[in-house]
């Protein structure tokens, strides 16, 4: 039996927090296994922290979507918003920052694509009627240690 | 940012008294850290075994507190909650780090 929900919030830093807090309340509810939790937290923070930093960059912070499927060992959902599309209308190629060198040249950010793609079993884009979709495929149980 | 700080004659342990550190958390630990740091011991430990949620913003906020040190000053990890250690790993940002297990093994190692 598929559990399905949809939440709602404006696309600023605590309306992400309240989305996530949201989400893992409903998890939860649906009966998701504990130590799935984490994974999919992670994976819907990064790609909704985008949206908010980078999609509404520059504008009045729009709403942000979130249409989640949970089905067995999979967890869908489709982050939706109405802010600028992503460069080149694609999913960005996600290589991890280098971490071997000196110290001052240590990464700080660049991780969040690379952690959706490394977590998730598929990422898709699409912009339709002027609105983002990110749909996000998550089959926890393969990254639970 | 609630960040509490106790000083041994060697190190300064600086223990996050919040769940989480993400992305609207990152600019205040950030700076609450070079507070905490800059005029302290060589050797700086952060623990975060109360911490149960970092992402990218909190992982680079952690980074940019060590890149932020002294020259000679250290900043080591203690404590990470499962989640945690994971986004150190899948990142690979696991070796930039010394990790203790917890600060209380880390004492322990050092009187021992």
């Amino acid at each position: 039996m598929a559990h399905r929900f949809s939440l709602s919030e404006t696309a600023t830093e605590s309306g992400v927090r309240s989305l996530l807090s949201q989400g893992r309340a409903r998890l939860v509810a649906a009966r998701v296994p504990d130590a799935w939790l984490g994974t999919i937290e992670l994976v819907w923070a990064e790609a909704l922290n985008n949206i908010a930093e980078h999609a509404y960059a520059g504008l009045e912070p729009g709403t942000v979507h979130i249409d989640a499927v949970i089905e067995g060992t999979c967890v869908s959902a489709i982050i939706r918003d109405r802010g600028k599309p992503l460069p080149g209308l694609t999913v960005p190629v996600a290589q991890l920052p280098v971490s071997n060198g000196p110290s001052e040249s240590l990464p700080e950010g660049g991780f969040g694509w690379f952690l959706i793609n490394d977590l998730c079993e598929s990422v898709t884009y699409r912009r339709q009627n002027d609105e983002n979709q990110l749909s996000l495929i998550i089959h926890p149980k393969e990254h639970t240690a | 940012m609630d960040l509490q700080s106790t000083e041994t004659n060697t190190t300064l342990i600086i223990t996050v008294n919040e769940p989480r550190i993400d992305a609207s958390a990152a600019i205040r630990f950030k700076d609450s850290m070079r507070a905490l740091t800059e005029k302290g011991p060589p050797q700086a430990v952060l623990d975060l075994s109360k911490v149960t949620f970092v992402d990218s913003s909190g992982l680079g906020a952690i980074v940019a507190s060590m890149k932020q040190l002294r020259p000679g000053q250290r900043l080591d990890l203690a404590g990470l909650t499962p989640d945690v250690a994971k986004v150190f790993r899948l990142t690979r940002m696991d070796s930039v780090f010394v990790i203790h297990d917890s600060i209380k093994n880390m004492t322990q190692q050092a009187t021992g």
